[in-house]
């Protein structure tokens, strides 16, 4: 990618840009950072949408788009272009304030995400010692913005989208973040770039547990298949952006994706090993981890169908929960007792707990609600 | 704290992805709940019974494949039946076996539209549907080679078919009849026992054998709720008393059921067309009318199973060369009174699947 100079890279900021003496050299920093952060976003998305396109037509025995360029990279551009000419529709009954911001405040936080993503080491914007707090704290915002866009609106079938939103991603954020603290206590900090330079082995292997719970909570927290209900198109035809065309769609639509983007490159930092591998550029293991992990979320999305929202609510509250609980604690009894142990012994008692754990919940489980009376 | 709330209406439809065409449901929502559901169709209403009075006897096929667009072989041949009976015409044997052909490959493309769209609603970002598409278009290449046409065959006439099969189709249909145990296979593998699929659909909008009964339903829904009731073993038609099948039955007559029923179907039309395959006579295929019949006064019931369910025509005969009265038993609309007693107290959700799983073709609703 044009935008990854090596030379940038390579500078170490973190003890360069923080004299406070040193003032060009700290906004030099920012404006770097800031361009690429955008840049990166929005090429990842086009590049991610252009992949899912491509990858969920072969899924589905189809070519998917192949006109518009050689093997049709271009369609993202095309697709950027007519949407930028498109009419910008205000409904006549919408508070157009609140139509006009929801937008940004979808947009914004997912952006805000990168600030401290790791692209390697030492390379982020600002490497803040609670950087997995800011962004727990950061991605909690996008949903706001959701829910005034569906509010503005003034639109049923996006009000009960925007209903399903706010409840699902209250409800995934605990398991969510209880899966984090899992991760933490074993990295022994908080600061993206340490968890990242703590991991000999990839986290994925000590925290199996871990990973499983919070994929599927942050596939549920960007309203990915299986948990896409609030824009689910055979119920609530696109929920909260069912009113909006043009530019403001767009700033949905990347924010959609640039919360995809964010959840990839936070499961590669926390769970993958971020930047690190063998033989290839860090900054290219980043990049390859997160598209791959991005590529699991499509295949979920051409796989499997949508639950509903009482399961998905049962799935949080009492599968997802109490599973984050058990890895917490077993993950602190590990810590304690077993300060000094190998790898490979944790690794194998990990992943045979997560595999009990698992079947005895599939078997207790089961998704409930059923009619009501009326 | 008690928070109040009240229930509040939502128009599903007319346009509406999920609603398979033009039909509206005005459902009171209470929160995800659904407290009422007011059907309302017409939408796509054409006065096709109308229409066809003033139209000969010949001139109405076409009217049938406008009905059920998703099964218009089906249509012709419910339609021809009842008019061979009024007019009291023979069929050539052959003709009665490329009807049969044609009704089962319709049925099992019909089917394959059904479990499509109804895995559609259930959220499965259309996977499911493309894969079964991909043998509809066989389907419909042999249709198109039997009559030239790929949605409205018009195929079958009064004492008779318009055309014999060519030479390419036979090879064709066997090779379509090899391949598609796999492919139904294929189809169960995708998605049957999927653990969420069992729950969105496993107990969901039961419809009850009683229930069932009382307002008349007929094919998949009501063998879905454990009715043995199917017109092709019950009052044999055509030639269909010669040949060996099931009549596949569900017992909870839940969406999963129904469901279910669809796919076992299918495979019962390929051993049907199979046996039928074997039986083909050689000879005659229409035993030509004249073009403006005058059957004698009179009327005439037939009805067959169609994919949807039991579908008749109803014809009076005044002796003229249009038929006097043309009345339609459109399985889905009447399927489609068990919709509000189905659908209240299940979330909106489960209100799109139940609809999906009576699989309508509003232009047989609305007609």
């Amino acid at each position: 990618m044009a935008t990854f100079n090596p030379d940038l890279i390579l500078f170490n900021y973190r003890a360069a840009a923080l004299p406070p003496d040193w003032p060009i050299n700290y906004w030099f920093h920012w404006v770097v950072f800031v361009i690429i952060i955008i840049a990166f976003a929005l090429l990842m998305v086009m590049a991610f949408i252009y992949l899912e396109r491509r990858g969920i037509g072969r899924l589905q025995i189809r070519l998917g788009p192949n006109r518009v360029g050689p093997f049709g990279i271009l369609q993202p551009v095309a697709d950027a272009i007519k949407i930028l000419i498109k009419e910008d529709i205000i409904p006549a009954r919408a508070d157009k304030v609140v139509h006009w911001l929801a937008p940004v405040v979808a947009f914004t936080p997912a952006l805000m995400i990168f600030a401290v993503i790791p692209f390697q080491d030492g390379a982020l914007l600002a490497d803040l010692n609670i950087g997995i707090l800011y962004i727990v704290a950061v991605s909690s915002v996008g949903v706001v913005g959701v829910f005034m866009a569906a509010w503005a609106c003034n639109n049923k079938f996006s009000l009960i989208g925007a209903m399903r939103t706010v409840a699902q991603i209250v409800s995934y954020e605990i398991p969510m973040g209880l899966a984090i603290i899992g991760v933490v206590l074993v990295a022994g900090s908080l600061s993206m770039n340490q968890i990242v330079t703590s991991q000999n082995i990839p986290f994925i292997l000590l925290q199996p547990l871990g990973f499983l719970i919070f994929f599927l909570s942050a596939c549920a927290e960007i309203n990915r298949t299986p948990f896409d209900l609030m824009e689910a198109d055979s119920e609530v035809v696109d929920g909260y952006h069912i009113e909006y065309s043009g530019m403001k769609f767009a700033m949905f639509y990347l924010a959609e994706y640039v919360e995809a983007l964010a959840i990839s490159a936070i499961i590669t930092t926390l769970f993958l090993g971020g930047w690190k591998g063998p033989l290839l550029p860090p900054w290219m293991w980043f990049l390859i981890k997160v598209v791959l992990v991005f590529a699991v979320m499509f295949w979920v999305r051409g796989t499997i169908p949508r639950v509903r929202v009482d399961q998905l609510m049962a799935f949080a509250w009492k599968c997802l929960l109490p599973l984050a609980l058990i890895n917490l604690f077993i993950t602190g009894i590990e810590i304690i007792v077993l300060p000094e142990a190998l790898p490979w012994p944790i690794i194998f008692l990990n992943l045979a707990i997560m595999a009990v754990l698992v079947l005895l919940w599939s078997k207790l489980f089961r998704l409930g609600g059923g009619r009501v009376e009326v | 704290m008690a928070i109040k709330t009240e229930p509040f209406v939502v128009n599903f439809g007319p346009q509406h992805p999920s609603t398979h065409g033009v039909f509206r449901m005005r459902m009171t929502l209470d929160g995800e709940v659904v407290v009422d559901m007011e059907p309302v169709f017409g939408y796509l209403h054409r006065g096709i019974e109308k229409l066809a009075e003033g139209r000969t006897y010949t001139q109405d096929i076409p009217f049938t494949d406008r009905m059920d667009y998703l099964a218009s072989m089906t249509n012709n041949f419910a339609y021809v039946l009842a008019a061979e009976k009024l007019a009291g015409v023979a069929v050539p044997e052959r003709a009665e076996y490329l009807r049969v052909i044609m009704a089962e490959l319709q049925r099992i493309a019909s089917h394959i539209i059904a479990v499509g769209t109804f895995l559609n609603d259930c959220g499965a970002f259309v996977t499911p549907f493309m894969y079964m598409m991909r043998e509809r278009e066989k389907i419909l290449d042999l249709f198109d080679m039997v009559c030239g046409q790929r949605l409205t065959y018009n195929y079958m006439r009064i004492g008779g078919v318009s055309h014999d099969i060519p030479e390419e189709f036979m090879p064709a249909l066997d090779k379509f009849i090899r391949e598609m145990p796999g492919f139904i296979d294929e189809y169960d593998q995708l998605l049957a026992d999927n653990e969420i699929l069992l729950a969105r659909a496993k107990g969901v909008g039961i419809l009850p054998k009683k229930l069932a009964i009382n307002i008349s339903a007929s094919g998949p829904v009501l063998r879905a709720s454990g009715v043995n009731w199917d017109i092709r073993k019950v009052n044999p038609y055509s030639v269909y008393d010669r040949f060996e099948f099931d009549v596949p039955l569900g017992s909870a007559g839940d969406s999963y059921d129904r469901y279910r029923v669809r796919v076992q179907e299918m495979r019962q039309s390929v051993r049907i067309i199979r046996q039928a395959m074997e039986q083909l006579p050689e000879g005659e295929v229409w035993n030509r009318m004249p073009l403006r019949l005058r059957p004698p006064a009179g009327e005439a019931y037939a009805h067959i199973e169609a994919p949807r369910g039991e579908l008749g025509f109803y014809l009076v005969s005044d002796h003229s060369a249009t038929p006097y009265r043309f009345h339609v038993r459109a399985p889905t609309l009447i399927n489609l009174t068990a919709l509000r007693d189905m659908i209240i107290g299940w979330k909106v959700a489960d209100a799109i699947i139940i609809f999906g799983s009576i699989d309508i073709c509003l232009g047989e609703v609305d007609r």
